[in-house]
């Protein structure tokens, strides 16, 4: 038997004569090189620059000018911001959970063995996320249509009247709706292959002791794939709050529904390619990017410390 | 941790060394603008030859420049596509700011010609004698290519209103095609009693429609001058409007549908949508959109605000100007005026464009043209009594693209909700002032 020590302790292998190195080797920095290279260009620089950007502010009447915080100060003001946030705040705080418990019910229905043609329903769940999202908008931009898309046409074969998903009270729902269509399959997955790791052995070991199905969830698969909900939860959260190509898209459906600050990324879109106004779209990106690492941070922080 | 942020501090200070340099290093050779160049010079150039680029979505300029290259075998007209109005003109403020590729001639819209007059970005070409040409266009185009004493574009075409209706609706309903807007009103009321499908014409809020519609309601709502600016939306011509639209709005008398969408193509085709007061550039649009409606549609003088008064507006329309940094000055001046004044004119007429120059609005050819869209009508002579009628004292915001777009987030609310129409007017005019006093307009209460 061996017991563990610290390295310290067992004192067997001392650090050995202290070689000084004079000379500087920079054969490390040859190899992380290339590596520091590309992500300094393509991570820091944008991110960089952006911060620089966010310091000017250009008019149309007098130019350029350096303004400091000032940039800062308005976007902290700023309602249309604000708004923009609450709202997709709200989207995920409903959409986020209904789409994950979707992703997770179909995973742990395939991975029970007991669904036939397993393999039919994990690539047609999976299927929707391989569609562009902007493919995917159009197609149920057309499907929503009152007049003459799929529910105009419901309306009519039917004779009835369905609510107009393309109005101002459902268009989050119909947004939540395409969201969760093209994501439901990408989480199954996570989950799934998160699922598929899981000893058997557990499994034998709990049929041993006569538990039933739904504890065998509970108790082995739910704890054993934590890690991956947290996943999950995290990319959905960013996710949700750089909603972007569904309202930009479906903005020309619903022109009056979708404001060009309905979220904050189309609010930056908005702000920089019709208003010109690149450093105050640049400090919004800057504020959200902050405020969804916060809520993610948080997130996993609170994840991870019920799993230890 | 301390190497890490020596490197970051170093691409940081490299980048603002970039950013500068592009902002500061660009040369400032302008003020040599200001002589006069005769037409002895212009003729000059294109006997020296060069090239010139031009950013243009109109399609009949392809056989101008053909034939412009034809007439002056020197000269190499380079035509391209940089996308459609808001696309294009991305893509031009990101060249002017840039300083680099920027073309030597631009197709810019009347209603954003004024953002880059103001800021200089395009020539005045009165230094090419482009102000003697004042008097060979209509009012309307001439008026919006005018900025203080300058000209800033020569006019390519134009869109004076005109009412397109379905014949066949109307007759089959035995309803008249409106003269005024209150009988526009009553025959919006008729026609949606007498067939719950079909609607006057689809509106959901447009920026184009409105602003032309006030236009012709006699309403200033933008006063600008140089770089002070005043919006008003109260004014007796503004009030004509709201009133009109709001009943239409009120009894759900509009078709909920956005213009330029698949629904909107198929309601124009199949009868649902019954007018659709528009500029005279439309009917190349339905001969190519709407093929079902073929033989169905006329063209009547946009409803009046007063009965019995003949006023019109515009609707459209575009020019082409000079960018400040474009080069071979002297050879894109003579192409502007080539294609939008001399010999191309006539040229681009028959590939479908609709002229703003009078003398072609008055010919008795292209008056007496016949459409068979139309029914063999001869539609260009409501058209050019339209391009007369247009009052020349309108004028957009020096920022009218960005107001425009967000039109819908404040004027579209009276469209979906309570929100009158006067109101969100109110709330389209703050928000367009609040823009302006951040771009460092003076604010004109």
């Amino acid at each position: 038997m061996t017991t563990l020590q610290s390295p310290a302790a067992t004192g067997a292998r001392p650090a050995g004569p202290p070689v000084r190195r004079t000379r500087r080797s920079w054969t490390g920095w040859g190899f992380i090189g290339p590596f520091a290279l590309v992500f300094a260009l393509v991570f820091l620089a944008p991110l960089a620059y952006s911060i620089y950007l966010s310091l000017f502010r250009t008019q149309l009447i007098g130019g350029t000018s350096f303004v400091g915080l000032d940039n800062y100060e308005q976007a902290l003001q700023d309602g249309r911001f604000w708004d923009g946030v609450l709202r997709v705040g709200l989207f995920l705080l409903v959409q986020v959970p209904i789409m994950l418990g979707l992703a997770l019910l179909v995973a742990l229905a395939i991975d029970s063995g007991r669904l036939f043609g397993k393999d039919f329903f994990r690539i047609s769940v999976f299927l929707p996320y391989a569609v562009p999202a902007v493919v995917a908008t159009l197609m149920w931009g057309f499907m929503y249509g009152p007049r003459f898309g799929l529910v105009g046409d419901i309306n009519d074969a039917f004779g009835v009247r369905l609510p107009d998903p393309l109005s101002s009270d459902l268009i989050l729902a119909s947004i939540g709706n395409i969201v969760t269509w093209e994501f439901v399959g990408y989480n199954m997955l996570i989950f799934y292959s998160a699922l598929r790791v899981v000893p058997h052995s557990l499994y034998e070991a709990a049929e041993i002791d006569g538990a039933g199905q739904w504890r065998v969830i509970t108790a082995i698969k739910l704890p054993a794939i934590r890690g991956a909900l947290v996943i999950a939860t995290i990319f959905s959260i960013i996710g949700s709050f750089q909603l972007f190509n569904e309202p930009a898209i479906l903005q020309k459906l619903a022109p009056n529904a979708i404001t060009t600050d309905y979220t904050p990324n189309y609010y930056t879109y908005s702000l920089s390619f019709s208003g010109q106004q690149h450093n105050y779209s640049a400090t919004v990106a800057i504020v959200m990017g902050v405020v969804t690492m916060i809520v993610a941070y948080v997130v996993q922080l609170r994840g991870m410390r019920k799993g230890a | 941790m301390p190497k890490h942020s020596r490197r970051l501090l170093r691409g940081l200070g490299l980048l603002c060394a970039l950013a500068l340099g592009a902002t500061a290093c660009g040369s400032d050779d302008d003020n040599s603008d200001q002589k006069a160049v005769g037409a002895a010079d212009i003729q000059a150039a294109l006997k020296k030859g060069g090239s010139v680029t031009v950013w243009a979505w109109e399609p009949t300029l392809k056989q101008v420049a053909a034939d412009f290259e034809k007439k002056y075998p020197k000269v190499d007209i380079n035509l391209v596509n940089a996308g459609t109005n808001n696309d294009q003109y991305k893509a031009l403020q990101n060249a002017i700011s840039a300083k680099k590729g920027v073309p030597d001639v631009a197709q810019i819209e009347y209603y954003a010609l004024g953002q880059y007059a103001l800021t200089k970005d395009v020539t005045d070409l009165k230094a090419y004698g482009a102000d003697k040409l004042a008097g060979s266009y209509s009012p309307g185009p001439w008026n919006s290519v005018k900025s203080g004493d300058g000209v800033y574009g020569l006019p390519m075409d134009s869109g004076p209103m005109a009412l397109f209706y379905n014949k066949k609706v109307f007759d089959k309903h035995r309803i008249a095609v409106p003269t005024t807007w209150d009988e526009y009103v009553e025959a919006a009321r008729k026609l949606h009693k007498a067939d719950p499908k079909a609607y006057i014409t689809s509106d959901v809020g447009d920026a184009g429609l409105a602003t032309s519609l006030l236009w012709q309601a006699g309403s200033h709502p933008y006063k600008v001058d140089g770089t002070k600016v005043g919006i008003d939306f109260t004014d007796a011509g503004a009030k004509k409007y709201t009133d009109t639209w709001q009943q239409l709005i009120d009894e759900k008398l509009l078709m909920p549908v956005v213009g330029w969408s698949d629904d909107w193509y198929k309601g124009l085709g199949d009868g649902t949508i019954a007018t659709l007061p528009i500029g005279a550039w439309m009917p190349a649009n339905f001969v190519s959109g709407v093929k079902d409606g073929s033989g169905d549609w006329r063209v009547a003088p946009l409803p009046q605000w007063t009965k019995g008064a003949d006023t019109s507006s515009e609707n459209g329309g575009s020019s082409l100007a000079l960018p400040e940094l474009g080069k071979n000055k002297e050879l894109a001046y003579a192409f502007v005026e080539y294609a939008n004044s001399g010999e191309g004119v006539q040229t681009r007429i028959e590939n479908g464009a609709f002229p703003a120059t009078t003398k072609d609005l008055n010919s008795e050819a292209f008056q007496n043209t016949e459409f068979p869209y139309f029914g063999g009508q001869k539609a260009n002579k409501v058209f050019a009594e339209s391009a007369r009628n247009v009052p020349a004292d309108w004028k957009y915001l020096p920022y009218q693209v960005y107001a425009n777009s967000i039109f819908n987030d404040t004027v579209g609310k009276a469209y979906v909700s309570g929100t009158k129409l006067s109101q969100g007017l109110a709330d389209w005019q703050e928000a367009s002032l609040r823009y302006g006093s951040e771009q460092g307009f003076t604010i004109d209460k």
